[in-house]
């Protein structure tokens, strides 16, 4: 089984207690009632689903409940790091190849 | 004739007894889900007398009642004393949100030497006293039902669970416990 780490929870959980939840960094248009269908439809159905690094929210269902995001190799289904949601996109560069890691450990006392 | 009602718990009846473990129902209690950010938890805590829990998988105890750290905003408080936890909330006037879940939880008490194995063999979360101390509490899984788990001795866990599930988390409880 899995252990991811949850950046709010502060440790590694058993993956059961987790969801997927799609495609991270993806912003809602804000303009969304302007927008022309294929720019919606670029928004709302096209997804990178790349082999190899793939950033994902992930939700704690069964554990403090929060999304966070997570940056996953789809071949070798290792997480690279876990962050907080809201926080940007990490540069992989220094993070790459660890274990189950998060980036922030901000947020929450220690 | 007069009728009366009487309140039947979920796992009326319900007990195990084996070397090493023991299975049995909790006592009633009211409990409370609560849900609060970081600025209303010093009223909330004063209302409440006792220190709402800020680090992951803590709890705080005060006499019978208890809260239980979920999530960052969010803590299951329960009072075997029978106190009414919504109207003391609202003695606070800070923003929270207290829902009364006293009859949607019912709880399962398991103690004994064999309490880590017979828990193991429906949840995947590490037990080990190092990695749950006592006092720990965590939202987790057992078997197919969300449960929280709160570790109340060396050898003693509370199993929240909601009542409809209850009878399942019993079983499966009461299965690995004959075969531990
Ligand atoms: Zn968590």
């Amino acid at each position: 089984m899995l252990l991811i780490h949850c950046p709010y929870c502060e440790e590694e959980r058993p993956e059961l207690e987790f969801r997927h939840a799609g495609e991270a960094h993806i912003a809602r248009p804000e303009n969304i009632a302007e927008i022309s269908d294929e720019e919606f439809q670029r928004y709302f159905f096209i997804r990178a689903n790349p082999k190899g690094v793939t950033f994902e929210r992930w939700r704690h269902m069964h554990g403090c409940g929060r999304f966070f995001n997570a940056a996953r190799d789809t071949v070798s289904d290792r997480f690279l790091m876990t962050y907080m949601a809201g926080e940007p996109k990490p540069d992989l560069g220094k993070a790459g190849g660890g274990a189950v890691r998060s980036a922030s450990r901000k947020g929450t006392p220690a | 004739m007069a009728e009366t009602a009487r309140r039947i718990s979920a796992l009326e009846g319900r007990a195990y007894q084996g070397p090493g473990i023991a299975l049995n129902p909790a006592a009633p209690a009211s409990r409370l889900s609560l849900r609060a950010p970081e600025a209303s938890l010093a009223a909330l805590s004063k209302a409440l007398g006792l220190i709402l829990p800020r680090k992951p998988k803590t709890t705080a105890e005060s006499g019978k009642r208890a809260a239980l750290w979920l999530g960052p905003d969010e803590w299951l408080l329960i009072d075997e004393g029978g106190a009414d936890l919504t109207v003391l909330c609202a003695k606070a006037s800070a923003l929270h949100s207290a829902v009364d879940i006293s009859h949607r939880n019912t709880a399962i008490l398991v103690a004994g030497e064999h309490t880590e194995d017979v828990l193991g063999a429906g949840c995947p979360q590490a037990l080990s006293l190092a990695r749950f101390p006592i006092g720990a509490a965590s939202r987790t899984v057992f078997g197919k039902a969300e449960v929280v788990l709160w570790r109340i001795a060396e050898d003693a866990f509370r199993i929240e669970c909601w009542r409809s599930f209850s009878y399942y988390v019993f079983s499966l409880l009461e299965k690995a416990a004959r075969e531990v």
